[in-house]
Parts: structure tokens; C-alpha cells; sequence
């Protein structure tokens, strides 16, 4: 992770088309610049970046499943639950889930665990458009081969 | 068609807190229930879910925004029950 990029995600470790399933990894810095904020004496991962997190999730798993061809766009949460405190150096796992695949939409479910524990769940909506800059294409790109797809994380 | 409706306007009343007293057939969605289209994204989930089928939307934004299809055609509620009937018994056969 790299918070100030807003750069929430390690790697893809699974991508099931058939389930539309992504399952990923990250590790929540030690140091950051938001713990400063987040907060002083007491650091910890703030609840909306640990919603980002289960959202760019559900987008790189919308976007494979769609062969990159459109941007999800966050459209709406609901029922967003923080269940335990995530704290700097935590291993997160997380997962995603298209629950239902609309005309130009897609509701999709995620959750992150920490130790098998789930410590934040969330519901959320995405328009999916095209790209409206080909350097927002590109950037996704480029972070869809950082994180594993284009690769070998494909076909887990 | 009245069932589809009535399906509908409870869709549209839990969604959007708009009374159902004041959801009728000539009710244009947008221009008199004045549902945005984030609002509209929740309706036509929910439109999706109940009956099975899969709501264009991409499409009929297109045309409307093109000119080719009058908004009233697809976002009257008495032509939206149409076109979802429609797609109902498509998806049936």
C-alpha cells in the first residue's frame, strides 16, 4: 500500500471469471503521512481508506472481467461496516464480488480480513464508462501489470 | 401492466422516498419524480432483480441523448412497465 497514492492494493491473488471473484493482498505501511493525522499517539487505517481499498478491488475485478475496456466509476455504498481497528503493518486480505452485472452497472460486495478475521465488509455500485482520458487507461494499465494481471494471476 | 406498475412505483417509493400516492402512469421519472440517475442506477437494480431480466440502460441513455428515442418513450412510467413487459417475455421465450 501506499496511502499518499492512493495506492491500496499489493497484488491480485485469484481472479475466478466464473464466480466473478478477485481475492488480493496488501500490507498497510508501518509509516505513513496519514498516521500523522490518523491519528496522533494512535494510528490507524482510516475507515475510508479501507473502503477505497475493498472499492479498487471491486474495480480491477469489474475491469477483468470486462478485458479492461471500461473504468468503474464509484457510484455508491452501502452498508459499510468497520469491524475491528486496522492498525500500521497489518496483512489484509482482501476479496471482491460482483453480485449483480446491470447495463452499464454493477453492485458488488467486498471484504477485507485480517488473520481470517473480517474486520470491514461494504456493498457498492460502479457506472462502468468508457475511459474518458488515455492517461487514466494507461495508469489503470499500468497497475493492472503491476498487481499481477496480464500475467499468471489471470488464470488462478 | 398494472402489476409490473405497481411493482415499479413500491421500487421507486422504497428507493427514493417519494410517497407512492404521487407515483402514477404518466410520472416521467426524471423530469416529474425527479430521480437522478444515481437514484436510477438503485431503480433499475432493483427493476432487474425482481423480474429477472437485464434493463438496457446503456442503450436507452444512448438513444435518448442522441435524439433518436424521446426520454418519455423509455421514462414514462406507463411506457417503462411497456418495455419491461417487453423484456420479460423475451426473456421467458
Amino acid at each position: 500500500m501506499l496511502l499518499e497514492k492512493f495506492q491500496m492494493l499489493d497484488r491480485i491473488d485469484g481472479f475466478n471469471p466464473e464466480r466473478s471473484l478477485l481475492t488480493a493482498s496488501a500490507t498497510v505501511p508501518k509509516h505513513s503521512p496519514v498516521f500523522e493525522g490518523h491519528f496522533p499517539g494512535h494510528a490507524l487505517m482510516p475507515g475510508v481508506l479501507l473502503l477505497e481499498t475493498m472499492a479498487q478491488a471491486s474495480g480491477y475485478l469489474l475491469m477483468a472481467l470486462d478485458g479492461f475496456a471500461r473504468m468503474p466509476f464509484f457510484a455508491n455504498v452501502k452498508a459499510a461496516n468497520f469491524r475491528a481497528f486496522v492498525l500500521p503493518g497489518d496483512e489484509l486480505a482482501i476479496e471482491a464480488e460482483r453480485d449483480h452485472a446491470g447495463s452499464g452497472f454493477a453492485v458488488m460486495s467486498a471484504q477485507i480480513r485480517r488473520g481470517g478475521q473480517r474486520v470491514c465488509d461494504a456493498q457498492m455500485t460502479f457506472r462502468l464508462v468508457p475511459f474518458p482520458a488515455a492517461a487514466l487507461e494507461n495508469h489503470v494499465r499500468a497497475e493492472g501489470q503491476r498487481l499481477g494481471f496480464f500475467g499468471p494471476a489471470q488464470a488462478r | 401492466m398494472s402489476s409490473t406498475f405497481e411493482t415499479i412505483a413500491g421500487i421507486i417509493a422504497s428507493t427514493s422516498d417519494i410517497p407512492i400516492e404521487q407515483i402514477t402512469p404518466d410520472s416521467h421519472v426524471m423530469k416529474d419524480l425527479e430521480i437522478d440517475s444515481l437514484a436510477f442506477l438503485d431503480i433499475t437494480f432493483e427493476i432487474d432483480r425482481r423480474f429477472g431480466i437485464e434493463v438496457p440502460l446503456d442503450r436507452w441513455l444512448e438513444q435518448v441523448n442522441d435524439g433518436s428515442v424521446k426520454s418519455e418513450d423509455y421514462f414514462v412510467l406507463r411506457n417503462l412497465c411497456a418495455q419491461i413487459d417487453n423484456l420479460r417475455a423475451a426473456a421467458a421465450t
